[in-house]
């Protein structure tokens, strides 16, 4: 492992995590970090165990050995829904917006919170409509008729509504234009500048370059390298190593 | 040829009525499957103790409006119990563990209301007689009241899920519950409520018949097999859809009942399940299988 | 590593720059796939040589399943054909194709758990046209037993025949399918990501198995795993946005700079 500093105290910590799918090994022991406010990359092909990877973190899937902290507190195996209340944001790979719910309704699901008035509500609304004006016009409609890169915005203004501390993205810009992809970087850009830490996993490797101050570079169920993103740029081979042929 | 149009009107005023009902069981049995795919074999035994905790309340205070609302409030709750006890540990099991642990519950139930309330049938007094003049006959308004209730608590349900806070969970958690989950929807919670509305809604299906048949312990049998008949016909999980396969096939059993015995005319009930089965198996009322 | 380094015998006899002498054991020709506004594979022309081991590798949505799907007639392609052993086998359902030797393991295990690794294999040796009789034991017809159990010895799992399916390790499973595959006697064998969660040891395990039955067969592997890859295959097929990007060996696919603005979206 090259030199890339892992943060001091973490906000989220993985160690030696094993998942499996029935008897399917998918995750060999993953360890990983991210700081606060941090933007971290996780880079590897198709069938690594990257989404795996943030399932797990998620609560969604249950590893069957190995610990996930969340600000220095183990959080294996609690439900999603609590996670999400303590401020974890999920994007998943497909991006799973409620079809038929409307625009509205959808980032409704994760503004509905308890504790949060109704200003609040408003000053969230008006910010991530600003972001995406055009979730804004399509407010009414229903999700399952927004386009490809329309619902991607959702998917993120809906992470966006609980307020939270890191948001898991999962391949992002899979399948969108170029047009959209750099609006994608745009925008977590802007949420690092708000302080909400991001664990970025994809494929697209310039993207990843330029948005994450840290990558992990992952292989088979393990990761395999860390390094800064400025090391990485300079060093093709490395990359080619795992994310080319 | 007028006497005959005149008992297909009654015909149709009979069908509606009964639809309305079968429509408020219907829909708590749908809604239920909709959301957690639990197939409740138990729901027309909670419409059946909603009919008795109806009979109780109306010996205590003679007031039907109160036993109505006190049995709907008893039964939501026993709901909620019976879920969280039995039927959270099940989910994500296969689906023929809930259909045996709730079959298993109908049967508890039946018996514990013969148990308790033993089996010479009850009355439910309706809250008002009278009638009006309807061709030949005199028909009571308590029936055409049944209709309108029903179409009401539907509608509040229908209005409830549209714009209710709660109402965008619940829709949300019928659509996609592993991410209404990872949206910090508590899940379990909002399948509890579910099961304790859908199982409010059969008891007060049962207050609002009771004044028609008698309340015995294998009241609900009946019920629960057309109301199965109605969620295949009209789509599992489809709200709108039981509604209108309610009122279907109540009609259609109601003027098949003008040529053969009521008794006989449930075969038309089944006949409308085989058919959409082989032809339409998704329900007859949704728009176009995905 | 390439092929030739690893192995240490020379495909050369099968494989030269373009492709080998004799007719090919598969032709597609303009295969196309259309699911209303999308285009799954459009115009894939491939030719598969006799005893070749191919992977077909692309990004995400590439179309590799789709292709695997035409080829055993899971889905009726939109246009083109595909000729096996040059006779059309172009929309014949599953069970046709199987017949006609094609097989194929599959990504997500599908082997029945609740039966013996040698019945597992013996239901898929039955498939081949055989004449039935009500009175006669199973255990009498020899000649399915024995292509059953040499099936599972070349797989490895001779020594697992009575052990039941879903007491098997992941990678033994993985294995079983294909151990499933062959027992049809395919002249075509198509590996659906045939390693996929498997650890590294398994992963090794898989390639000798694959490299020792590819002397009797042509196989068509779909693979992310570039190690597998390269070390295994002959020749190597990139789809992208189900179009033919690039085919070559493995050298030749490691220096093209179109496969690698792919894959590194440089």
């Amino acid at each position: 492992m090259s030199g890339a500093a892992s943060p001091a105290s973490p906000l989220v910590a993985v160690e030696g995590i094993h998942t499996f799918y029935g008897k399917s090994h998918i995750l060999h022991g993953v360890s990983l970090e991210v700081g606060r406010g941090e933007v971290v990359g996780l880079l590897g092909r198709n069938g690594v165990g990257k989404s795996t990877t943030l399932k797990t973190v998620m609560g969604l899937v249950r590893p069957s050995q190995g610990e996930v902290r969340y600000e220095g507190r183990a959080i294996t195996g609690l439900a999603p829904h609590r996670l999400a209340r303590l401020g974890i944001g999920y994007v998943p790979e497909d991006r799973r917006i409620f079809r038929l719910l409307t625009v509205m309704e959808n980032l409704r699901t994760g503004l509905d919170r308890a504790g949060v008035d109704e200003g609040r509500k408003q000053a969230l609304l008006e910010k991530v409509y600003d972001y995406f004006p055009v979730l804004a016009d399509r407010r009414n409609q229903a999700g399952g008729t927004l386009s490809g890169g329309e619902q991607q915005m959702l998917a993120i203004a809906r992470a966006m509504m609980l307020e939270p501390k890191i948001i898991l993205l999962d391949e992002p810009t899979e399948g969108l234009m170029p047009r959209m992809v750099s609006q994608i970087r745009q925008i977590i850009d802007a949420l690092h500048r708000e302080g909400v830490a991001i664990l970025l996993v994809e494929q697209n490797v310039p993207l990843t370059l330029e948005a994450c101050a840290r990558i992990y570079l992952m292989e088979k169920g393990q990761v395999r390298h860390q390094a800064a993103a400025a090391e990485l740029r300079a060093d093709a081979a490395v990359i080619h190593q795992y994310m080319g042929i | 040829m007028p006497i005959l149009l005149d008992q297909i009107l009654i015909q149709t005023i009979n069908g509606i009525v009964t639809g309305m009902i079968l429509a408020l069981v219907a829909s708590g049995l749908t809604l239920i499957f909709g959301i957690m795919d639990v197939v409740n074999f138990a729901h027309g035994e909670l419409f059946m103790l909603g009919a008795y905790v109806g009979v109780t309340t109306m010996v205590a205070t003679g007031n039907f409006w109160i036993a109505l609302l006190v049995a709907t409030v008893v039964i939501a709750l026993l709901g909620a119990v019976i879920q969280i006890t039995t039927l959270r540990p099940l989910l994500g099991r296969d689906p023929l563990t809930t259909i045996l642990a709730t079959f298993g519950l109908s049967l508890v139930l039946q018996n514990y209301a013969l148990w308790q309330f033993g089996p010479v049938a009850r009355k439910i007094q309706e809250p008002f007689t009278g009638h009006f003049s309807l061709f030949y006959l005199d028909y009571p308004w308590y029936r055409l009241v049944i209709a309108g209730l029903s179409a009401a608590i539907i509608g509040a349900l229908w209005l409830f899920l549209k714009f209710g806070t709660y109402g965008i969970w619940i829709r949300a958690t019928t659509q996609d519950r592993v991410m209404a989950s990872a949206m910090g929807i508590p899940v379990p919670w909002v399948h509890t409520a579910v099961f304790a509305i859908g199982a409010g809604m059969a008891a007060a299906s049962g207050v609002l018949f009771g004044p028609l048949v008698g309340v015995n312990h294998a009241m609900g049998l009946d019920w629960v097999l057309k109301a199965f008949i109605v969620v295949v016909v009209g789509g599992m999980g489809n709200l709108g859809g039981s509604i209108a396969a309610a009122i279907f096939v109540s009609l259609l059993e109601a003027y098949a009942s003008l040529w053969v015995s009521p008794a006989q005319a449930v075969i038309v009930s089944f006949v409308a399940l085989i058919l959409t089965l082989l032809f339409r198996p998704t329900g007859l009322f949704v728009p176009t299988p995905k | 590593m390439t092929a030739e380094q690893s192995t240490g015998a020379a495909p050369g006899s099968l494989v030269s720059a373009r492709g080998g002498a004799g007719s090919p054991i598969l032709r597609t020709e303009g295969l196309t796939v259309r699911f209303g506004g999308l285009t799954a594979l459009n115009d894939v022309n491939v030719e598969v040589q006799r005893g070749e081991i191919r992977a077909i590798i692309g990004p995400n949505g590439a179309g590799k399943s789709t292709f695997f799907n035409c080829l055993t007639g899971v889905l009726h392609p939109t246009a083109g054909r595909i000729l096996l052993d040059g006779k059309d086998v172009t929309g014949l359902p599953p069970n046709r194709t199987s017949q006609k030797g094609i097989a194929r393991s599959y990504q997500i295990t599908n082997i029945m758990p609740n039966a013996t690794t040698l019945e597992n294999v013996r239901i898929a040796a039955q498939s081949r046209r055989h004449s039935w009789s009500l009175l006669t034991h199973h255990r009498a017809y020899r000649d399915i037993l024995s292509r059953a159990e040499g099936a599972l010895a070349a797989v490895g799992l001779a020594g697992k025949a009575d052990e039941l399916a879903a007491n098997l390790s992941h990678g033994e499973q993985r294995n079983l399918e294909i151990g499933i595959a062959l027992a049809t006697e395919p002249q075509l064998l198509c590996l659906d990501e045939p390693t996929a969660g498997m650890s590294a040891a398994e992963t090794h395990d898989t390639m000798e198995l694959v490299r020792r039955i590819a002397k009797a067969l042509t196989i068509l592997i779909v693979e992310h795993d570039m190690q597998v890859v390269m070390e295994l295959c002959h020749r190597i097929t990139v789809l992208h946005y189900g179009e033919v990007l690039a085919e070559g060996t493995p050298a030749e696919i490691q220096g093209n700079p179109k496969v690698m603005e792919v894959y590194l979206k440089t």
